[in-house]
């Protein structure tokens, strides 16, 4: 089922400078993997070494943010939109 | 436009609901986000609502706002028709002035305004500021009645 995902500036180098794509998967977990396997510069960006999301992006299935759902297990549907978005962090 | 332009612009009602989210939020930094409108990918200086937000980090050195009250502010704009153009936080014991954590962080946000809020006195001290390329620039600030 294809998505769509949209990157922020800084991530849409690693995707030929595209603001968004479209991704195919039913999971967002599955949509990262179908994105990375056409874009593998993304993949240190979205997931880290223990395999969740990376602590300085967010990632939204439409405005909903999926560390509150199922994380990398929730669900996505046809014309649902992916969006992943630098976390605002400071000290 | 300049690298530190805008003005920014918030109403009395909108400094009192950062300041006193700043102060609810002791001991802990506190934060949230700025909507408002846009020229260009450029914020105009002007907001139309401010978002007070979780720390996620429940820290009073650090803060990250809660992903959820950022979605919620991203629908928020949306549906004004406006973006999020800027965030604050409080520096409980610090200046109101970025500190390299935050510089780090803007690069994420180049077209953000940055505004903290300094609780370190008896006086709040707000302060508005661009951060590009690691450079800050200082911006105005004009409250509005």
């Amino acid at each position: 089922m294809p998505v769509e995902v949209r990157l922020p500036t800084l991530l849409r180098p690693h995707a030929g400078g595209s603001a968004s794509v479209s991704a195919a998967g039913a999971t967002v977990g599955e949509v990262f993997a179908d994105l990375t396997a056409r874009y593998p510069g993304l993949a240190d960006q979205l997931v880290d070494e223990s395999g969740s999301i990376h602590k300085f992006v967010n990632v939204y299935r439409n405005d909903d943010d999926v560390r509150y759902l199922d994380q990398l297990e929730t669900k996505v549907t046809d014309g649902d939109v992916v969006s992943i978005l630098p976390a605002v962090a400071g000290g | 436009m300049g690298f530190a332009s805008p003005t920014l612009r918030l109403a009395e009602d909108q400094y009192r609901t950062i300041v006193g989210h700043c102060y609810d939020g002791l001991p802990d930094e506190a934060c949230g986000l700025l909507i408002g409108p846009v020229s260009g990918s450029e914020p105009s200086g002007v907001v139309s609502e401010v978002r007070p937000c979780r720390n996620e980090n429940a820290s009073a050195i650090t803060y990250r706002i809660d992903g959820r009250d950022q979605g919620a502010a991203m629908k928020a704009a949306r549906e004004r028709g406006h973006e999020i153009v800027g965030c604050w936080h409080s520096h409980t014991h610090t200046d109101a002035y970025p500190s390299p954590t935050d510089v780090e962080q803007a690069k994420y946000y180049p077209e953000w305004i940055y505004v903290l809020v300094s609780l370190r006195d008896d006086d709040p001290v707000l302060r508005a500021y661009r951060i590009r390329d690691d450079t800050i620039a200082e911006c105005q600030v004009v409250l509005d009645g």
